[in-house]
């Protein structure tokens, strides 16, 4: 039950990281451009770290590769949040076009997020898990600034980057709802002293959000709406999708070193 | 895209000014020019330079300066400005014996 907490946080880590590696050469501007890529490669790392941890306490044979490559939608459990595609509208495929403001708002909630939870999880009983934490909080504190830093650009900005930060604040908002909810491998992390109580984070988040979304001049969207399951493998549609193109290669070439 | 990326692009570049970055590569050396880029403003120079310039480890501080703040010599002034130093090769220390006991200077 261990390892299913960390191929939660993995996969979280993996997913995102994946979506905004989307913007790898398509960045509004080339500084950005890299910033992101920079930011997914912290994800990506993250996600290493914690697919090979969980590969040890999974043992027969697993590893990084089979975790990330070879499971199947169902049997991932990252936050439907982290695998939309970054665009405002409820638009079907990775191919539609990019909206700058979903990426910095989506990055903006996650990492809020994940700046509290590495926190907390660097007194985890398990020390690999707190190792990672230590080291992933620095990432996300960064990834937690820079994503603040251009929410407030957006909404305090233009009338039509206002407007798109706006309609991504309300489109994302409700996936955040997942944050706040016990899965069963939540709530046995609990019990075993691997994770930490996400309810107790709310606050805080709260917090933070309320004070960058004031900033920023937008508005919080009023609580409510449907409440995502994709971290009990319940998925968006939009997952298949992104699977589809980051497991491809690894299928097509199965024990294939680089 | 790619269309919509250089129109962005120019706009970036027409409406940001251009801000020179300087980056300490270890402590107790010197803030050195690395390179320049368009930002909205300092904070935001800052974060891109990070991204930008000290992603392989190249840096522990970085300074960002609007390069409109420089005032620069002229090319036109070079014959001026430099070349009367060129024959008064006095000026450099060459002509001591540096004793042993000194070491590396």
């Amino acid at each position: 039950m261990n390892a299913t907490y960390l191929l939660h946080l993995a996969d979280n880590a993996l997913i995102l990281g994946q979506r905004n590696a989307e913007w790898c050469g398509h960045g509004p501007i080339l500084e950005e451009d890299i910033a992101l890529a920079n930011n997914s490669l912290d994800l990506i790392g993250q996600a290493r770290l914690l697919y090979q941890r969980a590969a040890e306490l999974l043992g027969q044979g697993a590893t990084e590769d089979a975790l990330a490559y070879f499971r199947d939608v169902p049997d991932f459990l990252n936050y439907t949040l982290v695998e939309l595609p970054h665009s405002s509208a409820l638009l079907p495929t990775a191919a539609s076009d990019r909206d700058f403001a979903t990426t910095i708002v989506r990055n903006f909630f996650y990492s809020a997020f994940m700046v509290l939870l590495w926190d907390r999880l660097q007194s985890s009983s398990d020390s690999q898990l707190a190792a990672i934490a230590a080291k992933s909080l620095k990432e996300s504190r960064y990834h937690l600034r820079h994503a603040r830093d251009w929410l407030l650009r957006l909404g305090d900005g233009s009338v039509e980057s206002h407007q798109r930060a706006q309609s991504a604040v309300d489109h994302l908002f409700a996936y955040t709802q997942e944050f706040w909810t016990t899965s069963v491998h939540e709530q046995s992390a609990l019990q075993s002293g691997l994770g930490t109580e996400v309810t107790a984070l709310q606050a805080d988040w709260n917090a933070i959000v309320d004070a960058a979304l004031s900033e920023a001049t937008l508005q919080r969207p009023a609580a409510g709406g449907y409440v995502p399951t994709g971290k009990q493998g319940v998925h968006s549609e939009h997952l298949g999708f992104v699977l589809a193109e980051m497991q491809s290669l690894a299928r097509a070439h199965p024990q294939a070193t680089w | 895209m790619n269309n919509a990326n250089t129109v962005n692009n120019a706009k970036a570049l027409s409406e940001w000014p251009l801000w020179e970055i300087f980056v300490r590569s270890k402590q107790g050396l010197e803030h050195k020019h690395c390179g320049s880029l368009h930002a909205s403003d300092a904070q935001h120079a800052l974060q891109m330079a990070r991204d930008v310039y000290t992603r392989r480890q190249e840096g522990v501080s970085i300074w960002v300066l609007p390069s409109a703040a420089i005032t620069a010599s002229e090319p036109n002034d070079k014959s001026e400005f430099f070349e009367p130093s060129s024959d008064k090769i006095y000026r450099h220390p060459t002509f001591y014996v540096i004793p042993d006991e000194v070491g590396h200077m």
